[in-house]
């Protein structure tokens, strides 16, 4: 069968045991592998009925106190025929493993640990094993060596190693960067000594898990090669053979089904499950959808105080991580060709003021009450679908990490296309309009350009694709999230100067989200200070740096760099607020 | 772009090589040769040293691989000493079948397992809990007995679609894909499985990433957001995988083949197992190997188109 076998987590030595035997499900699969094993040694013991013992006058019976899983067409006794099986299953299953695990520790723990040449010729081996076609190899050993099942578990042994070994040399990769192991070669240990004693232990975790989980596997190979009527005598009791026979009671007996993939499925799960619980949760497992929570949209009021031409206000906006309140009832108005700066530290709510009028907050992350005016429009700021349909044309934004906010798969003009077709253009404005919105953004070429994909362009370019991506939809407002903190210095006044033309030239409200004072200072109107999640002031630009009221945008402004002189000692926030209030607030 | 195709091809070519000389090596480890095996243990010996002789038997293993490779460049597979026939039109006229079964195995495995993958990724509750239920069937059952359970609900009870056999598509293409529906699901399940668990897996690792949040910014239409953009992303691990799960499809077929009486390589690949027809199996195993070959260079040049980075450089 194919051989999907996962990348699993690192090693994890410690209680292991422990570990295991706290997760009821892999408790149970292990009970269920035990329990297999003792009815295999017991079973002439345990089960009365002989297995090949035909009752023509009592045959296709369903379950009874006599027959506890019922009797198949020949009359013979179907739990016992089942029990008889466990053997030649389990003795596959071993045979394939033992083998596996020694090649597949020998291979990918030497290829992790010594690299090189070597390492390159297992990798070669891994991926040609890997594309071979198992049963057509394992069909062609079978016809050799007749009905034999141990020279086909060797060799499913031998092709299952390869992406066993393929885990294992990346696990015992990192194993060996770590500092013991490195500190175990200067001293001059032997190479031997240090992969029995310290790299095998660590790596343990990884190789049961492999192991357990290509346990599942051969289980399935097992079952196949005994269903196609190879590797054992047909007389004899296999679960192969048992599935094989219900295929010919399949029209007038179908719970012959039952029993044969009943068995095989529990072992395959539970060595599965054992493989599973195994493996480190937080990497391997399923991962778990982020899923939005579902929040009742508020009926919105409009607030009573909305200054004539405004074009975003807001009124009161809180915003809750859970029970944690990150941001405390912001409150702003902004005309029309206004910029207004939003200036804090990291951490202070700025950027998730700014997300949440996109309705782009994280999950887990909501809007607990507030409202906004946008564009004229009241509209509460928990009602994401609302947000949803005014993004674009209404609301743009620009983000922090130009080139992690494009997609890097297509090109920049498709990109940018993509965003013009939702005015429903003709396809030849599209393309043209792609071409004119990368030249309003002052980028030389733009025809080439267009045509290079994300990875191709630099940092400086990739903010003015994604301001031109932006303006696509002719925003009324623009959101711009530090949107030069990621630049350099030469490219961080030329995108400034952009925003700065753009947002005048097309009368956008800008609301721009900094921690520069430079940057408040060289193109907003007017700014509000936040710290965690407060507003502290809201001045015009002006009356901020001339007359600052709160203590901390004092302290804010002591800090700033650009007003530092040469040679003396920048003081932090901190510093500056227990000097100016005597304690720290 | 030629070029790519060309080096991929020949770096395949001793894949090609290594499989069959493996078949080959295993069959002279075998005890009894081909001669004893069509005579029969008690044949006089000079009766059977003169067919030795005449198969070229007594020649060096690697004189005889290099004879056989010789003629199977030629076209040339040998003959099956079983049914007499020539190896090649023998296993021709099982391709298609098996082709088919492929292709169908390809289209639902992709399809449904996107289709569920990304499904779980963006959605909990009772959906996401109900595609890991789907999905454990497919992990845990073995093909031939789910097949076995489609045709006693499908064919059998339903009668929606044939037990067993297969029609030509040229006698009625109708028939045709009706007697494939059922082979095709029962080695698709565990495929589809495995597409799922990798889809969700790299799904929900896009949609964490920043470029997800700046094209919703654009006022990008949410179906435009997953379906083209994330999906796009996410699909370089998927295509691997898909890679892994239609080599192991191929095996899949040997099974299901036999259990619908499918006449395609998979059911000739056992019949000449049981039958020790030894030529016929190697020329099965090189035309699977072939496909094997096939589906990693589709791999490969779809990694090129999917991810710009490679294309490029």
């Amino acid at each position: 069968m194919s051989a999907v076998v996962s990348v699993s987590s690192q090693g994890q030595p410690v209680g292991f045991v422990r570990r295991l035997l706290s997760r009821p499900l892999a408790v149970l699969a292990l009970v269920w592998l035990i329990l297999l094993v003792v009815l295999a040694i017991g079973a002439p013991v345990l089960v009365s009925l002989d297995p090949l013992d035909q009752d023509l006058l009592a045959i296709k019976q369903l379950p009874s106190a006599a027959h506890w899983l019922g009797t198949d067409a020949l009359g013979r006794d179907v739990f016992s025929r089942t029990v008889y099986g466990i053997t030649v299953t389990l003795t596959g299953v071993l045979e394939a493993v033992l083998i596996s695990a020694f090649l597949s520790i020998g291979l990918g723990v030497s290829a992790g640990y010594f690299g090189g040449r070597w390492d390159r010729w297992v990798q070669q081996y891994v991926s040609l094993v890997q594309s071979l076609p198992t049963m057509l190899i394992l069909l062609a050993v079978l016809s050799l060596f007749g009905q034999d099942m141990l020279p086909a578990m060797v060799t499913l042994g031998i092709m299952g190693s390869a992406g066993v070994s393929r885990v294992l040399r990346s696990v015992t990769l990192a194993v060996r960067e770590e500092l013991y192991i490195a500190a175990a070669r200067i001293s001059g240990l032997s190479d031997v000594h240090i992969i029995v004693r310290h790299v095998l232990p660590r790596i343990a975790g990884p190789v049961i898990v492999q192991l357990s989980l290509f346990s599942a596997i051969a289980v399935i190979v097992q079952t196949g090669i005994s269903f196609l009527g190879l590797g054992v005598a047909p007389p004899a009791p296999t679960w192969g053979s048992s599935i094989y026979e219900a295929a010919a009671s399949l029209n007038d007996f179908p719970w012959l089904l039952v029993p044969s993939g009943g068995v095989v499925a529990l072992t395959v799960l539970a060595f599965g499950l054992l493989g599973d619980s195994l493996r480190d949760a937080s990497t391997e497992s399923w991962s778990r959808p982020a899923v939005r929570q579902k929040v009742q949209a508020r009926q919105a009021v409009k607030p009573t105080d909305i200054p004539a031409g405004s074009l975003l206000s807001m009124r009161d906006v809180c915003i809750a991580a859970g029970e944690r309140t990150l941001v405390h009832g912001v409150s702003f108005d902004l005309k029309q060709g206004e910029t207004l700066g939003i200036v804090g530290e990291s951490g202070s709510g700025k950027t998730l003021t700014s997300l949440s009028l996109m309705g782009l907050l994280s999950p887990g992350v909501n809007v607990t009450s507030g409202t906004a005016v946008i564009a004229g429009e009241v509209i509460d700021l928990s009602d994401e679908k609302r947000l949803a349909q005014l993004r674009g044309a209404t609301v743009g934004m620009i983000f922090q990490e130009p080139m992690a906010a494009l997609d890097p798969c297509f090109t920049i003009g498709h990109q940018l296309a993509e965003v013009i077709r939702l005015q429903n253009l003709p396809e030849t404005q599209v393309q043209a309009k792609v071409i004119e919105l990368l030249e309003q953004v002052k980028i030389p070429n733009a025809r080439d350009v267009a045509a290079r994909y994300p990875h191709q362009i630099s940092g400086g370019m990739a903010q003015r694709v994604g301001i031109a991506r932006a303006l696509a939809s002719e925003p009324k407002i623009l959101l711009a999230d530090e949107p030069t903190t990621a630049l350099d210095v030469t490219v961080q006044a030329e995108i400034l100067a952009l925003l700065r033309s753009l947002g005048q030239s097309r009368q956008m409200a800008v609301v721009l989200v900094t921690h520069d004072w430079g940057v408040v200072a060289d193109i907003c109107d007017r700014a509000m200070v936040l710290r965690h999640g407060k507003v502290l002031e809201s001045a015009t630009v002006v009356d901020l740096f001339h007359r600052p009221q709160h203590p901390y945008t004092r302290a804010l402004l002591a800090a700033n760099p650009h007003s530092a002189k040469p040679g003396d000692v920048l003081p932090t926030v901190d510093e500056q607020l227990m000097k100016m209030t005597g304690d720290a607030t | 772009m030629l070029q790519v195709i060309l080096r991929r091809l020949l770096m395949s070519v001793p894949l090609v090589f290594v499989v069959t000389f493996l078949t080959f090596f295993l069959n002279s480890l075998a005890p009894g040769d081909l001669a004893s095996t069509i005579l029969g243990a008690d044949a006089p010996r000079e009766q059977y040293l003169a067919l030795r002789a005449e198969m070229g038997l007594d020649r060096p293993l690697v004189m005889q691989y290099l004879g056989w490779a010789g003629h199977a460049l030629q076209g040339n597979l040998g003959v099956s000493y079983f049914t007499q026939e020539s190896v090649l039109s023998l296993v021709n006229a099982r391709l298609g079948v098996s082709l088919s079964i492929m292709a169908g195995v390809l289209v639902v495995c992709l399809s449904v397992g996107l289709l569920l993958g990304v499904a779980s990724a963006l959605k909990g509750g009772w959906v996401g809990r109900a595609i890991d239920a789907f999905s454990l069937v497919g992990l845990i059952f073995p093909s031939f007995w789910l097949a076995l359970v489609l045709i006693s609900v499908f064919a059998v009870t339903l009668r929606w679609f044939p037990a067993t056999g297969y029609t030509m598509f040229s006698d009625s293409p109708k028939d045709w894909a009706m007697s494939l529906v059922l082979p095709i699901f029962s080695v698709a399940m565990y495929s589809i499985t495995s597409i799922a668990k990798q889809t969700r897996d790299a799904m929900t690792d896009v949609m964490g990433r920043d470029f997800i949040r700046a094209l919703r910014a654009c006022g990008l239409p949410e179906r435009s957001v997953i379906w083209k953009h994330a999906l796009r992303n996410a699909a370089l691990p998927v295509v691997t995988v898909l890679g892994l799960v239609m080599i192991g499809a191929i095996s899949g077929t040997v099974f299901v083949e036999r259990v619908f009486v499918l006449p395609g390589l998979g059911s000739l690949a056992v019949s000449a197992a049981l039958n020790k027809d030894i030529l016929l199996l190697q020329g099965v195993t090189l035309y699977f190997t072939l496909m094997t070959v096939a589906i990693n260079l589709l791999v490969d040049l779809s990694y090129g188109w999917l991810n710009p980075k490679v294309r490029v450089s």
